[in-house]
């Protein structure tokens, strides 16, 4: 099932300037897998090297953290946006 | 009343009232905890307070010092009042694109302004603070990112003031911008009721954020990790500026005039009130809207504003 990914800004270089790409998977790490497949220049930036989520990277589907759902396990819908938004402060 | 012998004890016991007719849902309440009342206008005032406190009790800070401190506004504001009634020296670095009142009550306590690249946001004010004071040692960096005391002030005050006012509550909805509020109120609320959910709210900051060279740019505040903060969270939704700007006109409509992340907090708690069938839901509105009559958040044409609050650091 194809889903949009939106890449941040740093990101972008690596999927040849898009904001906005689509990548199929039925959860959230096979849509990572996927992307960084089609665009490897983003390996090491969004998964680890043993496939966990990178530490300053937060993945959204719609508009919920997956860490605070099912991890790389989330499941993803036709129609789901997923988002990758790097980790940032405020305060 | 009672007469205060200084207005640093002003700072804490907020009101909290209720918004439920902004409820999307009937048989969920909204209750907003006002944090605009503290004498700095933010929830920032009493770890401002905390933190110097602390520091002074430990020998770290001693009349005459200079305290730097990176911050987008709020935390600044705070330290600035504080300092200038216990008579410190305040540098805060901040970033270019925060609106132009912050600025301004920086100069009304007399801080000096160090401005920090706006592309890099917070972040790159937290870099530009580390590296000042590696090369000043003698000021004092309380770091409100890595400081205990942050959090402890919201598990001493905050927290214990909801639970007084308002025990019923079921959720506690917040923004994540140092995560202090988030941990100290959440530890405190699961510790006398362990059902009590904590909903974090993040604005969708990295797309404003353009001047981060890599990922490895990003950042997670200190407290966070050691506190657990993961573990502590139940739930963390992203309401991006439309939404906040939505519910921050909603707030006014029912007559609270509140800062741009309470207008976030708010569409929070209307996104967790949807999800749920009954409940009662606290919010902290951070500031009060004064701090942002110049953005035209309340009064300009939405499209207009969303597209100047892309552009504008609210957390």
């Amino acid at each position: 099932m194809p889903v949009e990914v939106r890449l941040p800004t740093v990101l972008r270089s690596a999927a040849g300037g898009s904001s906005s790409v689509t990548a199929e998977g039925a959860t959230i790490g096979e849509v990572l897998q996927n992307l960084i497949a089609a665009f490897p220049a983003m390996a090491g930036q969004v998964l680890t090297e043993d496939g966990t989520l990178h530490r300053f990277v937060n993945v959204y589907v719609n508009d919920d953290d997956v860490r605070y759902l099912e991890q790389l396990d989330t499941k993803v819908a036709e129609g789901d946006t997923v988002s990758i938004l790097p980790a940032v402060a405020g305060g | 009343m009672a007469l205060l012998r200084s207005v640093l004890d002003l700072i804490g016991n907020t009101p909290m009232v209720e918004v439920s007719e902004l409820s999307p849902n009937p048989q969920v309440r909204i209750v907003i905890k006002l944090e605009g009342q503290n004498p700095g206008g933010s929830v920032k005032d009493r770890i401002a307070l905390a933190m110097v406190e602390e520091a002074e009790k430990d020998g770290r800070l001693a009349p005459g010092d200079t305290l730097i401190e990176p911050s987008s506004g709020n935390t600044g504001i705070g330290l600035a009042l504080v300092a200038r009634v216990k008579g410190y020296h305040l540098k805060v670095v901040l970033p270019s694109n925060v609106s132009v009142e912050r600025r301004q009550l920086l100069e009304v306590w007399g801080a000096e302004i160090i401005e920090s690249p706006g592309s890099e946001g917070s972040n790159g004010a937290v870099r530009m603070a580390n590296r000042i004071h590696q090369e000043h040692p003698e000021w004092v960096y309380l770091y409100q990112y890595a400081n205990r005391a942050n959090p402890t002030a919201h598990y001493e005050g905050t927290g214990p003031e909801i639970w007084r006012d308002c025990p019923e509550v079921t959720h506690f909805v917040a923004g994540l911008g140092t995560s202090g509020t988030l941990l100290g109120v959440g530890r405190f609320l699961k510790e006398r009721n362990p059902d009590v959910q904590v909903w974090a709210v993040e604005p969708p900051a990295g797309e404003m954020v353009d001047g981060l060279r890599n990922l490895d740019d990003g950042y997670i505040p200190p407290i966070f990790t050691d506190l657990r903060g993961a573990d502590l969270l139940d739930r963390k939704t992203m309401i991006g500026p439309r939404e906040s700007i939505e519910w921050t006109r909603r707030l006014a409509e029912a007559g609270v005039f509140a800062g741009i992340s309470s207008g976030a907090a708010m569409a929070g708690a209307a996104r967790c009130a949807s999800s749920v069938e009954r409940g009662v839901v606290v919010i902290v509105a951070a500031d009060g809207g004064w701090k942002y009559l110049s953005t035209g958040a309340w009064t300009d044409d939405l499209d207009v504003v969303v597209e100047r609050a892309k552009r504008t650091i609210y957390f």
